[in-house]
C-alpha cells in the first residue's frame, strides 16, 4: 500500500553554546528514514535522549528538520511554507505525556473539545458541541460530564479527553508521546484498547513512541528502535522480539521487567 | 529477628475546602525487617505516596494523622518531639522522591547538595565532610565521582541525577530507605540499573527499603515480600514470589492480568484487547460501608456491600482482606 508517511534522511542539529560562546552542534537526529503505512502503527522506541520526542515534533511540524524530507499527501513538509503547515498540521495530531499538563485545568471538557474547531473557524457552534458531544461519548466520557473542568478528572479521564481533542479535526496520523507512561497500569490496559478500538473503526494511523517495549509489542505492527538520533533496527513486531538484531534492542528487551507467569522474551542469539 | 520499622494501624486523613475530612488510609499495618526489599503496590489514590510521607510526619498542613504507631526501632514517631524527629528524618529513615529533577536543587553543584545533608546531621569538622561526601559519590559513581560532584543537576542525565539522590539519601548511613516511585522517569534501562543500585545498597550496607510503585512488574525478582494497598487499605501482603505467581485477591488478580507481556505478542493475543478493570480507582469521598473493591470486583457477594472483610492470613505469611478466604 501506498505509504501516508515517508520520512527521508531527516536530521535536526541544535546547537550548543558553551561558556565562551562557542557553538558546538548536537545531533538529535541523524539521518532517520522509514515509511508509515496507513491503518497501521509504528513504534519508536529507545532510550531517553535518543531522538524519539525530536522526531515526533518534526513530524507534528511544530520544528523544523534541519535537512531532509517529510513526504505527506504529495508534499513535503520539510520544505513547505508557514501558510501551508497550517492545512497540514490539523491532520497530524500529537498527544503528550502528561495529560494535566497539556489540558487547561480551568476549562471545562466541551471548551477543551471544542477548542481546535473553533480556531479553524469549521462549523457553527451548535453543530461544533454536537461533534464534541459525540467524540466524547467515542473515547469513553460521556456527555454529561461536558460541563465539568478538567481538573476535576481522573489522569485516565484527562488521558481520554487529550485524544478526543486530537480527534476533533479527523487526523490522519495521531502521534502518541510516551500517551501511557504517566498512567496506572489498569489504566494503561483501558486507554490502550481504546486506541485500538479507534484504528479498527476508523482505519487511523498511530505513531506510538515510547520506552515500554512490552506495550509496544501490544499496539504496534511494526517497531523501530532509535539509538542516538538514528533507527538502528525496524522490524515487524514479531521479528524484534524473536531475533533483535542489534544491541540496543536486546538492550531494551533485557530490561523490560516481566512477572513471574509472564516470562520476558526468549532471545534467540 | 525484631523488624526495624513496624507500622501498626495508621489512620491517615485529609481536609477538604469544604472542611471535610477524607480519609487515604485507614487502618494500616505492616513490618519490616532489617535489610528486607518491601514492594508497596497501588494505583493512584490508593495512599501509597501518603504512606511514605506519613511514616516520617511529612505530611502536608491539611494532612491529619488519626491514629496508630509508626515504630522506629521501638521507638513510637507519631508521638516523638520535632528535635528526635529531625534526627531520624534524612538520617536514619531517608525518603527519595518520584522526579529527581524536582527533588534536587537546580543551581547547587550536587556535592554541595549531599554535603549540606552531612552538615545538618553531624557536627563534623571540614574535612570529614569533604571525604565522606566523597566516599558516598564514590560508591555510587564509580567511574567518576569528582567530575558529578562539581555537576549542575541539569548538566546530568535521568539516571545520574537519581544515583545524586539516592548518594543524597544514604550520606548518613540510614538504616531504612523509602523511595517512592524512583524509576518512574526513567527508561527500561536506567531503571534496571538504579534497581541493581538499590539492590547493592542493601548487600553492601544491609539497608531495608521500600520500594513503592504502581508496576508489578518492577518488584519481580526484586522485592522479598509485597504489600498490595486499594483505597487505602491493605488488600494483600505476602511473600513476593507466592504474591506473583499465585494472587489471592480479585484486584491483584486483575492488575497482574492485565500487563501486557513482552513474550506473549509474538505467538497470540497482539492486537485483541487487554483485559480490564472496569470502573476507576479514585476513592469516593461519601462514606462507605463493605469492601472497597466491591464495586468492581467481578466475584463479588452478598456479604462485601454490607461488611469489611477482615484480613486472613493463609499458609502462615500470605494475608489477604477478601471473603472468599477463610483462614
Amino acid at each position: 500500500m501506498e505509504p501516508i508517511l515517508k520520512v527521508e534522511n531527516l536530521v535536526k542539529r541544535y546547537a550548543k553554546r558553551n561558556l565562551v560562546g562557542a557553538s558546538q552542534d548536537f545531533l538529535a537526529l541523524d539521518g532517520v528514514s522509514f515509511t508509515l503505512t496507513p491503518g497501521t502503527t509504528l513504534a519508536i522506541v529507545g532510550e531517553s535522549g535518543s531522538g524519539k520526542s525530536t522526531l515526533a515534533s518534526c513530524i507534528a511540524c511544530l520544528e523544523p528538520p534541519s535537512s531532509g524530507n517529510l513526504w505527506f499527501e504529495g508534499r513535503n513538509l520539510a520544505q513547505s511554507a508557514e501558510r501551508d503547515l497550517r492545512d497540514i498540521r490539523p491532520k497530524i495530531q500529537l498527544i503528550f505525556p502528561d495529560p494535566a499538563s497539556s489540558l487547561n485545568p480551568r476549562w471545562n471538557i466541551l471548551d477543551i473539545v471544542v477548542e481546535p474547531l473553533s480556531l479553524q473557524l469549521r462549523f457553527s457552534r451548535k453543530e461544533r458541541d454536537l461533534r464534541a458531544f459525540v467524540l466524547l461519548e467515542r473515547v469513553g466520557l460521556s456527555a454529561d460530564m461536558a460541563g465539568r473542568s478538567a481538573a476535576e478528572l481522573s489522569g485516565g479521564q484527562r488521558q481520554r479527553l487529550a485524544i478526543a481533542r486530537a480527534l476533533t479535526l479527523d487526523p490522519k496520523i495521531l502521534i502518541l508521546d510516551e500517551a501511557l507512561s504517566a498512567l496506572d497500569c489498569s489504566v494503561q490496559a483501558q486507554i490502550a484498547n481504546l486506541l485500538l478500538e479507534l484504528q479498527s473503526a476508523q482505519g487511523m494511523t498511530f505513531l506510538f513512541i515510547t520506552h515500554d517495549l512490552a506495550m509496544a509489542a501490544h499496539l504496534a505492527d511494526e517497531i523501530a528502535v532509535m539509538s542516538q538520533g538514528r533507527i538502528v533496527e525496524h522490524a515487524p513486531s514479531k521479528k524484534i522480539l524473536r531475533s533483535p538484531a542489534h544491541d540496543a534492542t536486546r538492550q531494551l528487551l533485557a530490561a523490560v521487567p516481566h512477572l513471574p507467569h509472564k516470562p520476558g522474551p526468549a532471545i534467540q542469539p | 529477628m525484631a523488624s526495624v520499622l513496624e507500622v501498626q494501624n495508621l489512620q491517615v486523613s485529609y481536609w477538604s475546602h469544604q472542611r471535610r475530612s477524607r480519609p487515604v488510609l485507614s487502618g494500616v499495618s505492616f513490618d519490616l525487617m532489617p535489610g528486607e526489599i518491601l514492594g508497596v503496590l497501588g494505583e493512584s489514590g490508593s495512599g501509597k505516596s501518603t504512606l511514605a510521607a506519613s511514616v516520617l510526619r511529612l505530611l502536608p498542613p491539611n494532612g491529619h494523622i488519626g491514629g496508630g504507631a509508626v515504630l522506629f526501632e521501638g521507638k513510637n514517631l507519631m508521638q516523638a518531639n520535632f528535635g528526635e524527629l529531625r534526627q531520624i528524618r534524612g538520617a536514619r529513615v531517608a525518603l527519595i522522591f518520584q522526579e529527581p529533577s524536582l527533588a534536587l536543587h537546580p543551581t547547587i553543584r550536587v556535592g554541595e547538595q549531599v554535603r549540606q545533608v552531612l552538615a545538618a546531621h553531624q557536627q563534623s569538622r571540614k574535612l570529614y565532610l569533604k571525604e565522606r561526601t566523597r566516599e558516598v559519590f564514590s560508591q555510587l559513581f564509580p567511574q567518576g565521582p569528582d567530575r558529578i560532584m562539581r555537576s549542575y543537576p541539569h548538566q546530568l542525565s535521568g539516571g545520574q541525577r537519581q544515583r545524586a539522590l539516592i548518594a543524597q539519601a544514604i550520606a548518613c548511613n540510614p538504616t531504612v530507605l523509602i523511595a517512592d516511585e524512583p524509576t518512574a522517569a526513567l527508561d527500561p534501562v536506567t531503571q534496571m540499573e538504579i534497581l541493581g543500585v538499590f539492590r547493592e545498597l542493601r548487600e553492601k550496607l544491609g539497608l531495608a527499603l521500600i520500594l513503592i510503585t504502581h508496576n508489578p512488574a518492577l518488584l519481580n525478582g526484586f522485592a522479598d515480600r509485597i504489600l498490595v494497598l486499594y483505597a487505602g487499605q491493605v488488600i494483600e501482603w505476602g511473600p513476593a514470589e507466592t504474591l506473583l505467581r499465585s494472587p489471592k485477591h480479585p484486584y491483584t488478580k486483575a492488575l497482574l492480568e492485565l500487563l501486557p507481556e513482552v513474550s506473549a505478542a509474538t505467538e497470540r493475543n497482539r492486537r485483541s484487547s487487554l483485559p480490564v478493570i472496569p470502573g476507576n480507582s479514585s476513592p469516593s469521598s461519601l462514606p462507605r460501608k463493605g469492601c472497597a473493591f466491591e464495586p468492581r470486583c467481578s466475584v463479588r457477594m452478598d456479604a462485601c456491600k454490607e461488611l469489611e472483610p477482615p484480613l486472613v492470613t493463609l499458609g502462615k505469611t500470605h494475608l489477604v482482606s477478601c471473603f472468599k478466604y477463610k483462614e
